[in-house]
């Protein structure tokens, strides 16, 4: 919603600050100023001039040189190449020194305007500049007598002399207001409500048109025209007049500015002013030829379904019964409250006008809009849900400017159907509850005040408050509240905290967990990443999920933003190796991301219920093992990094210990088991293992498949591994117990077995565990070796254990006899003592 | 010659022998060659017995002074010598103490984590409860109960992902406020981020995604003074003690009153600049008392209890406070983008 500052002040005339006191003050009493645009922005020394003669250029034959009076004792000379001059043209003329906006051809305006000083122009002086309408920073749009190429030249009728103030002279010595109006305010989309807001905001008195039609013709209104309406509550309310004797003509002046304000092209004065009152009142109207109307009747019902209909801008569209339509007696001539029908359309010869300004519903106009595909200024405004009260305000100030303008003869009467005529509600005033809410001290009087400068009359016996019917957002105590707050300064309403509620304030403690897991993560290299919920049904190709898997039973969203943001997604790897390839191509090396976040899992599909929402901790890396340091070690040698089967660096085990580590962190690292498994479809079906503890699923790790890898363009093994964070919410433990530190020496032996190469060295850890009983404190596998000093198909493990007693020392014996039966056991596994 | 000037004569010998010493061997070598079994002291002491025996106390205790003389000399002077030579080694060792620092290569976290954290940590602190909501929500705990009926203008306006006709992805995370109100248990003091959605395309300053932080206070004669208070402490700490802020009339169908909140510019202070664009105030949340019939649809009898409620864009405050310029790279999780935080 734009406003010109001059147009306010037409209601408001004691209005006196500047634009951005104007603004500052409204945006803080709640219309929020977007911004706002001077007119006269750079336009300096600038003033109407008078060309008394022009003569050739010597030595240019497409300069003239003009002596221009512009109030002055004498007149000043003028180089100009414009074709369009003549002697005795007022022109507006910028004086040395001063400022334009732009250039002549209309283009960009610079930030600084264009500083215009004498010089000369192939050798003659010249001292100032006339000025073209597009170097005033306006156009043609709204100054239609402007020539297409050359200098504006004042019309005879505008009365200027030459010194006159030539912005002033214009109307752009004016400040365009750009408002953010809230839904609520309908009444604040119209000048006449920005206008009596503005009063109430500075305290002025406000004075709205008074309108007031004649009706000279001795005529009736109706006796040229009926209206039926068959929907009342899709047209709670429609208001006709007829205009006799139309004579199309330009419009004035002042109204062609104030339209121009709004950005509308003036057309002529019926069209114009059927705008000019959609600006004031906010309320649209439709001129229709009345010798096009069939029957002289008026019919507002609801279209047939797939009825055909060709608007005025002659586009065939396609209706529905959910649309509103204005029939004449015979046909379908306009679609209610958005656009009206080529066959009604006023033309150059119409001589006879009917007028409408209806009330339709706000919702079936914004439906029907959209479904016909077509919004216009109309039903933007229409779909706000406009006061039913205003139309007959609004075709009786339409009139009233006919009238004024000596466009046409206004009949006698309105047909104004209107069968359920909305009335003022009652609110009771209650200033201490108003206080209460806000916090405030504020008296009774100047409530009332603040009620009265918006049109809100008190009522003393009854104690309650009258509602103007344009302000249907005012239904209770907290609306009311609302308007004392806003004119009594939000500014000004006291700081204090809650008194009452003392509560003890934490987090939850699954996110607890979560912010443990993500503090593991980040030691670990890991840096978090932020995916999207949705994505592309693709990705379960990409991912290699074949056609009858559950992950494929995503939920579809109805109006997606493409195919690529279109399901919900079931499995969270997808986000974070997009990420990862994206890291890949743009060259980073060893990347490890970790994400926490949502998958979407239905009960049943089509959803009847919400689905259930699992939080995932996502985890990917690629490249070397990132825990070398950040900078190269200069003059120390790095360390060998911990190479178990071969594998590179940066793998499955670097993976696998941070993912230890997050469930030894929790609590529950010692009896987490690795699976062994084959039935991830995207992970390397050698490189792969669910993660359990008991029967509960902690998650999966392993290495991306490579046929996975290559549909992200990953040239480079990817590990990934989702943990399921239900899981580990559920299986922590903090309950931790001090056990005593060990007042006995331990015995270690270190055990180097063979074995076949397809034993895992977990099963092989199992029987340690099993039989290693009480007294084995401890083992750790410290190589794991398969090459030429070994057999072919066989590797060897090497372990060190340590015994432990806690109230003796053991003896060789006691020891001896667990290593024998862990020997014995593994043996059943085929495993033996290397010789 | 006397025993007695054998004696000094052996003395002063070895001492000049000591003193001229330059490492820890010859030490050693003249440690034996004085003390030794067949050292010249010893040679001395031997030849005791051919000594009257009343002279021998007095030649011992002669012996046994040099001796200890010559003790404390040795080790003195290899006190002297060890020393010098740590100081060689040490020189010898010297490294070059402006070579980088050995770190370990660790993660970083996401800047609107950081920031959902400091703003956590800041409610927390002033006894709220962390709570949260599902993602994808009814149409009733996202708009029919927050004053939003069918057909809202609001409901377009905020260009809704749709499952099917009641089941939806929640666009604010206002809607997790109707369920904490619809289970009854007052008073509440809560804060709930999350993601939320809306149907905009991606570009600098949109995204389909992004997160909220909602909060809610319900309680006897909560007054929107309190909510002022309590949004102006939110903002002194979380954007710094000299931060002002300023409440504008704004509507919220949910809330009555209804304010947006802007803070001044805390990279111009207030004076204008660039970043807030000339006006000295940068705009940061909506907030409101919490709508009658909000409460009341939701079991609540506003005429005994009020509240208010706010909710923050958390990408806005993270694009804010690290001066990010563009949305899409909160989302692109480039490792160069999030080591910086």
């Amino acid at each position: 919603m734009n406003t010109p500052i001059s147009w306010i002040k037409a209601y408001v005339p004691d209005l006196d600050v500047s634009a951005q006191e104007f603004t500052d003050k409204i945006t803080l009493s709640g219309s929020h100023v977007e911004g706002y645009v001077k007119l006269d922005k750079n336009l300096e020394k600038i003033v109407v001039g008078k060309i008394l003669k022009i003569e050739k250029h010597p030595d240019a034959d497409k300069l003239i040189i003009c002596q221009v009076d512009v109030g002055a004792e004498t007149p000043i000379q003028i180089v100009t190449g414009a074709p369009n001059v003549k002697e005795g043209d007022l022109v507006p003329t910028v004086l040395d020194g001063g400022k334009v906006a732009g250039g002549h051809d209309g283009g960009p305006l610079p930030e600084d305007g264009i500083k215009i000083k004498k010089g000369k122009l192939r050798g003659v002086e010249s001292f100032g500049m006339m000025c073209a309408i597009e170097e005033l920073g306006s156009s043609r749009d709204f100054y239609p007598e402007a020539p297409e190429n050359g200098i504006y030249v004042f019309p005879a009728e505008s009365g200027v002399k030459p010194g006159d103030d030539a912005v002033k002279a214009l109307g752009l010595d004016d400040v365009v207001v750009e408002y953010e109006i809230t839904s609520n305010r309908v009444d604040c989309f119209s000048i006449i409500g920005m206008a009596r807001e503005a009063a109430a905001t500075f305290d002025k008195p406000f004075y709205p048109p008074q309108v007031e039609v004649k009706e000279e013709s001795e005529e009736k209104t109706s006796d040229y025209i009926s209206v039926e309406v068959q929907d009342s509550e899709l047209c709670p309310r429609y208001c006709a007049r007829v205009v006799k004797n139309i004579k199309l003509g330009p419009s004035p002046e002042w109204m062609r500015k104030r339209l121009a304000s709004q950005g509308i092209r003036s057309i002529n004065n019926l069209v114009d002013i059927t705008n000019y009152v959609m600006e004031e009142y906010g309320q649209p109207m439709h001129a229709y030829d009345l010798s096009t109307v069939a029957g002289n009747k008026i019919v507002v019902k609801r279209a047939a379904d797939g009825d055909v209909f060709t608007t005025l801008d002659g586009q065939e569209r396609k209706l529905d019964r959910d649309v509103l339509m204005i029939c004449d007696g015979e046909k379908e001539i306009g679609i209610a409250g958005i656009m009206g029908g080529e066959n009604s359309m006023v033309t150059d010869t119409i001589s006879t006008l009917l007028f409408e300004a209806a009330c339709f519903d706000g919702t079936n106009i914004r439906l029907s809009s959209k479904r016909i595909g077509l919004r216009t200024d109309a039903s933007a405004k229409f779909e706000k849900g406009l006061d039913p009260n205003l139309a007959l305000e609004a075709i009786n100030r339409a009139c009233q400017l006919i009238e004024e303008m000596g466009c046409g003869e206004v009949l006698k009467g309105v047909v104004d159907v209107y069968p359920n005529p909305v009335m003022p509600k009652e609110l009771p005033f209650e200033p201490e509850k108003m206080n209460s809410l806000l916090g405030t001290d504020i008296e009774s009087e100047k409530m009332l005040y603040y009620f009265k400068n918006l049109g809100l009359e008190y009522n003393k016996e009854k104690n309650t408050l009258t509602i103007p019917t344009f302000r249907q957002d005012l239904n209770c105590m907290a609306d009311l509240a609302e308007e004392v707050a806003r004119f009594y300064g939000y500014d000004n309403i006291p700081t204090t905290l809650p008194k009452n509620t003392s509560t003890i304030g934490g987090k939850p403690y699954d996110k607890q967990i979560e912010d443990i897991v993500m503090g593991i993560c980040e030691e670990n290299g890991f840096s978090q990443g932020m995916c999207y919920s949705f994505e592309s049904p693709k990705v379960f190709d990409k991912l290699l999920i074949p056609e009858a898997s559950e992950y494929r039973n995503a939920i579809e969203i109805s109006n997606p933003l493409g195919e690529d943001f279109s399901i919900m997604r079931t499995i969270s790897l997808n986000g974070l190796l997009t990420s990862l390839a994206t890291n890949f191509n743009r060259r980073n090396k060893n990347v490890r991301l970790y994400e926490l976040g949502n998958v979407y899992i239905p009960k049943a599909l089509p959803l009847t219920e919400l689905p259930d929402e699992k939080m995932k901790l996502t985890l990917g890396m690629y490249g070397m093992d990132a825990t070398h340091t950040k900078t190269p070690r200069v003059g120390v040698a790095a360390g060998p990094l911990p190479s178990v089967g071969g594998i590179n660096k940066g793998d499955f085990f670097t993976l696998k210990g941070v993912v230890e580590e997050i469930c030894y962190k929790l609590g529950f690292g010692k009896d987490c088991v690795y699976e062994p498994v084959q039935s991830h479809p995207f992970l390397h079906p050698g490189r792969q293992a669910d993660i359990k503890k008991g029967n509960i699923s902690v998650g999966v790790i392993g290495q991306l498949h490579p046929e996975a890898a290559e549909n992200y363009d990953i040239k480079s093994e990817v590990y990934v591994a989702v943990l399921n964070m239900d899981a580990l919410v559920m299986l922590s433990d903090f309950d931790i117990k001090y056990q005593g530190i060990a007042k006995y020496p331990g015995s270690t032996r270190d055990l180097s077995l063979v074995c076949d190469k397809s034993i895992f060295v977990g099963q092989i850890e199992a029987v340690i565990k099993k039989c290693g009983g009480k007294l084995l404190e401890s083992y750790s596998l410290f190589d794991v070796y398969e090459g030429e000093q070994i057999e072919a198909g066989k590797k060897s493990v090497a372990y060190t254990m340590t015994f432990r007693a806690a109230d003796r020392t053991l003896s060789d014996e006691e020891v001896n006899k667990v290593i024998d039966k862990i020997l014995k056991e593994l043996s059943k596994l085929g495993v033996e003592i290397r010789a | 010659m006397s025993i007695e000037a054998k004696l000094q004569e052996i003395k002063s010998g070895i001492l000049k022998k000591i003193e001229e010493a330059d490492n820890v061997n010859v030490i050693n070598d003249i440690k034996v060659s004085v003390l030794g079994k067949k050292g010249e002291l010893t040679q001395v002491l031997k030849s005791m017995k051919d000594l009257p025996p009343e002279e021998r106390p007095v030649v011992g205790q002669m012996v046994n002074s040099v001796r200890a003389a010559l003790e404390e000399k040795i080790a003195e002077k290899t006190k002297q010598i060890s020393k010098l030579m740590l100081a060689e080694k040490m020189k010898r060792e010297t490294i070059d103490v402006t070579l980088p620092g050995v770190r370990k290569m660790t993660g970083h976290r996401h800047p609107n984590q950081i920031a959902l954290q400091d703003l956590e940590r800041v409610f927390i602190g002033m006894g709220y409860e962390v709570v949260e909501g599902p993602e994808i929500e009814y149409d009733r705990y996202n708009f029919e109960l927050l004053n939003i009926p069918a057909n809202h203008p609001a409901k377009d306006e905020q260009d809704t992902f749709y499952i099917t006709n009641d089941i939806l992805l929640r666009t604010q995370t206002s809607s997790v406020q109707a369920r904490i109100m619809e289970k009854g248990q007052l008073p509440i003091k809560v804060i709930s981020p999350g993601r939320v959605f809306r149907s905009d395309e991606v570009d600098a300053t949109h995204s389909p995604s992004f997160h909220q932080v909602e909060g809610l206070v319900v309680d006897k004669g909560i007054t929107m003074a309190d909510l002022k208070g309590t949004l102006d402490q939110f903002a002194k700490t979380f954007f710094g003690n000299n931060t002002k802020t300023k409440f504008r009339p704004h509507h919220f169908p949910f809330t009555e009153p209804s304010a947006e909140v802007d803070i001044s510019c805390f990279k111009c202070g207030g004076k204008g600049c660039r970043f807030c664009k000339g006006s000295g105030w940068i705009e940061i949340l909506g907030c409101g008392m919490v709508h009658p019939k909000v409460l009341s649809d939701c079991g609540i009898d506003p005429e005994v209890y009020s509240g208010f409620a706010f909710g923050i864009g958390l990408e806005r405050v993270a694009l804010l406070k690290y001066e990010i310029d563009d949305m899409r790279l909160l989302y692109e999780n480039d490792i160069r983008f999030l080591q910086q935080f």
